[in-house]
């Protein structure tokens, strides 16, 4: 029942996603649509999902949009076309293939399906013995799995140095045509210097005199903080790791920059240390397995880390998610101040 | 005699070189990095192509969990063979690179285009080895979102446009593949790729198992550019970086076309599959739209770089189409065609960059006469360019007389006509090039400038020798690609 309720808001939200013009709104909605999802997979029982679902989709990626809007200074879509009947075709025939493929999928929670006879027992069974990790989501995760999270951790890497290359200062150095420098196109981030700022959210010119928000805030910051450690921390025993400890110690920096103002935050976290810590936290996690491979055992295998087995899974599990840890706090650090400050010191 | 880890290292050791590019700071730095990384990683897959050629495949269990709960690392015959086509275009792009680099990225994101590149072929580098089908997911995210940032880098402003338009298409196909593999694993609860070739070929009936085929080929098509999912590529070639561009177009495109055969043929077990749901013919019908649809747009660009992008286009169409033939000699034709295409293209666009670096033009009317001062780059044109037609003693002639022969075999006279067709017109569009180069005196500004500098032209140079030779003895790589297909098919009966 609950379940059917959730899935009702999500479609309602899609549906409210497809026909709202307003940007704004769009943000905010699919906000609520990532933390419908999470409820979801809370039910579902997938807390570790719901988790990363709720830090990541319904917090820092409604930031980031907000962030952008502000950058880009409107509220509103472009009105094109509003009726494109190709693209209703093409999206009528993904859904009809979509749910012609659900047709002959095991029963809900069979316990005869696939997915709980193959693969997964092992897991559950063993995983506990193996890797010593209660948390076998964990234990799949950076461990069993854990070269697709290496994987994951330098796609973030990449989506960081990413946003550092298009959105730093001076990137088109030859501009023949200093009309088009000055112009920008459509839907371009501002390119001249000194104009940013004002519309940004977190200017501390907006906040000033907003003394309840930011005693608020700061009461709220160390809390936030040590949150994200103890996800860090407790992601072997329960919920948590480095994916949503990073997002979470990165949000604590963005709310001090939207109260503060971006200059305060970024006195406390440098261009050059974040791009340092951005190649550090993979460079921990790809070394961890390169340890594995120079104690003899095969990369990533961080049994041999330490006399025994065990202790030396648990030990890598938990240098590998201090890894992810810092390279993600520091892509979400760097991709907010990059959009809400245009940062000039990101190009020095 | 290998290193037991050596398929783990050539890949996490260019990642690795990532992160460090970044804190190193310094475009000279990055480069020389990237120039070694990508060159031991060509000579380390060099070296595990032999051994897999003569001792059989080699698997590689990540984290030491035995597959299928772990991850392997499982190179056969092809994964080695497109292995060794990546690092050998990853590592001459930066031999060719450091000129380019210089004069069209801003000099101070120098160090961050390493890094990029880096990535990029990490990811590149990640697919052919891995027996994994969500970590080739993975590498295929990597290397698709730093392919965006490296497009989105070039000196024109429509690069901006063109890699947005590449990373909504990127992305929508990204989508399209993790589908397929949700839906595969709800049906079979693995996600090894050879765990999965032992069960899906029984499970063709359901449904689950269709759909989940048709979502990964969307996927990849819209990865590989297929006809009508090619929209983004013809200005991500022609608006990235000259560096970027080469290493793109000779590798991107083919690694996509390996992940298909792939996961069409090893997964679902090719004719097993194709006897339920005839995604065969589909893709002969697509393969042979893109052959004809890309290369009459070539025949009208007037802007190389583009028109090398739409023939692009067309030379994927003769890949798709023996992938679709499904039989030996027509699998062959796609095999050899992944290395083929890789090498002309990766000549083409390097004599095209050299052009740039010279002339500071790529459109056809301002560089008329360029063979006189630049005599070496319109010989490599003409080479690269001849063994795109076809013509025989070049490597395109081996690939088109396995496809046509596949055509024959199916007795699709049709489809043979059409492969002629193509050919005549990538004729007329090489002919530009090289009427271009040839047949018009310079102007002042073409008489002017000088051959391009050594290292560009070694890169050049080293490649359009190597096409030759290795043409000269076609058996060679022809009875390669004939036995991998028949490896391939014999695993789908």
């Amino acid at each position: 029942m609950i379940n059917i309720s959730l899935l009702m808001i999500m479609v309602a939200t899609a549906l409210g996603l497809v026909w709202l013009r307003n940007l704004l709104a769009v943000v905010m909605f699919s906000g609520i649509f990532s933390l419908t999802a999470a409820s979801l997979w809370v039910v579902l029982g997938a807390v570790d999902v719901a988790f990363t679902e709720a830090s990541v989709g319904a917090g820092i990626a409604t930031v980031l949009g907000l962030a952008s809007l502000a950058l880009t200074r409107t509220e509103h879509e472009k009105r094109t076309r509003v009726f494109h009947l190709p693209a209703l075709i093409v999206v009528l025939v993904t859904g009809a293939a979509l749910i012609y493929g659900t047709l002959d999928m095991p029963g809900w929670g069979d316990p005869d399906a696939p997915i709980h006879t193959h693969v997964a027992p092992r897991y559950i069974e063993d995983s506990l013995a193996e890797t010593g990790v209660p948390n076998i989501v964990t234990s799949v995760l950076a461990s069993y799995r854990g070269f697709d999270t290496l994987g994951e951790t330098t796609v973030i890497f990449t989506a960081g140095v990413g946003v550092l290359v298009l959105l730093g200062r001076g990137r088109r150095y030859p501009v023949a045509n200093p009309r088009v420098a000055a112009g920008g196109g459509p839907g371009r981030a501002p390119a001249a210097p000194g104009s940013e700022g004002a519309a940004v959210p977190g200017d501390s010119g907006e906040m000033r005199f907003k003394a309840i928000l930011r005693v608020g805030g700061k009461l709220l910051i160390p809390p936030i903080l040590l949150f994200a450690f103890y996800t860090q921390a407790h992601g072997e025993l329960g919920p948590g790791g480095g994916f949503q400890a990073g997002v979470i110690f990165a949000s604590a920096f963005i709310l001090y920059a939207l109260l503060f103002g971006v200059p305060m935050a970024r006195a406390v976290a440098p261009a050059s240390v974040l791009r340092g810590t951005l190649a550090l936290g993979v460079l921990i996690y790809a070394g961890v397995g390169i340890a594995g491979v120079l104690l003899g055992g095969n990369y990533l295998d961080y049994s041999v880390l330490a006399h025994d087995p065990v202790h030396g899974q648990e030990l890598g599990i938990i240098l590998i998610e201090l890894g992810v840890g810092i390279t993600v706090a520091s892509a979400m650090m760097t991709v907010f101040f990059v959009f809400a400050g245009q940062d000039p010191q990101q190009v020095d | 005699m290998i290193s037991v880890h050596q398929p783990i290292l050539q890949i996490v050791l260019p990642l690795m070189a990532a992160p460090i590019c970044v804190i190193l700071r310094n475009a000279f730095a990055g480069w020389l990095l990237a120039l070694l990384v990508t060159g031991g990683a060509f000579v380390a897959s060099l070296i595990l192509l032999v051994h897999v050629v003569n001792e059989g495949p080699v698997s590689y269990a990540i984290g030491g969990w035995p597959p299928p709960w772990g991850i392997e690392y499982r190179v056969d015959g092809l994964s080695a063979f497109v292995l060794v086509t990546v690092a050998a275009i990853g590592f001459l792009s930066m031999i060719f690179a450091r000129r380019s680099v210089e004069a069209e990225v801003a000099a101070d994101r120098g160090y961050l285009f390493y890094t990029m590149y880096l990535l990029c072929f990490t990811g590149l580098m990640g697919i052919p080895v891995t027996g994994d089908a969500f970590n080739l997911f993975v590498f295929l995210e990597i290397s698709s979102l730093s392919s965006y940032v490296l497009i989105s880098l070039g000196t024109d402003r429509r690069a901006l446009t063109a890699a947005f338009r590449y990373l909504i298409m990127g992305t929508l196909g990204a989508t399209f593949y993790v589908l397929g593999i949700g839906l595969l694993y709800m049906v079979t609860g693995t996600l090894n790729i050879a765990d999965l070739a032992a069960r899906v070929p029984e499970m063709t009936h359901i449904r689950t198992v269709q759909m989940a085929l048709a979502f990964l080929t969307v996927g990849l098509g819209l990865k590989l550019a297929l006809f009508p999912l090619h929209l983004w590529l013809p200005n991500a070639y022609a608006f990235a970086p000259t560096v970027v561009t080469v290493f793109l177009a000779a590798t991107a495109t083919k690694v996509a076309v390996y992940a298909l055969i792939r996961i069409a043929y090893t997964m679902f077990g090719g004719p097993t599959m194709f006897a339920v749901m005839p995604i065969d013919e589909v893709l002969v019908g697509f393969g042979l739209l893109s052959m004809i649809v890309g290369a009459l747009a070539a025949v009208w660009q007037t802007n190389v770089k583009r028109l090398l992008a739409f023939s692009s286009i067309s030379q994927i169409g003769y890949m798709v189409l023996g992938l679709g033939l499904a039989d030996v000699t027509g699998l062959a034709g796609a095999v050899v065609h992944i290395f083929n295409h890789a090498m002309i293209k990766a000549i083409l666009f390097m004599a095209v960059g050299c052009i740039i670096f010279r002339i500071g033009s790529a459109d056809l009317r301002d560089i008329r006469g360029f063979a006189k001062p630049m005599p070496i780059t319109a010989a490599c044109v003409v080479v690269g360019g001849l063994s795109l037609v076809g013509a025989p003693l070049t490597l395109g002639f081996i690939t088109k007389w396995l496809l046509l022969q596949g055509a024959l075999d199916r007795n699709w006279w049709w489809v043979a006509v059409v492969i002629v067709a193509a050919s005549l017109l990538a004729l007329v569009y090489v002919w530009r090039l090289i009427a271009a180069a040839y047949l018009h005196p310079p102007s002042e500004r073409v008489a002017a400038v000088r051959e391009a500098p050594a290292p560009m032209l070694l890169a050049l140079v080293a490649l359009t020798v190597a096409t030759v030779v290795i043409a000269i003895d076609g058996s060679l790589i022809g009875d390669f690609a004939v036995v991998t297909a028949k490896q391939l098919l014999g695993s789908g009966e």
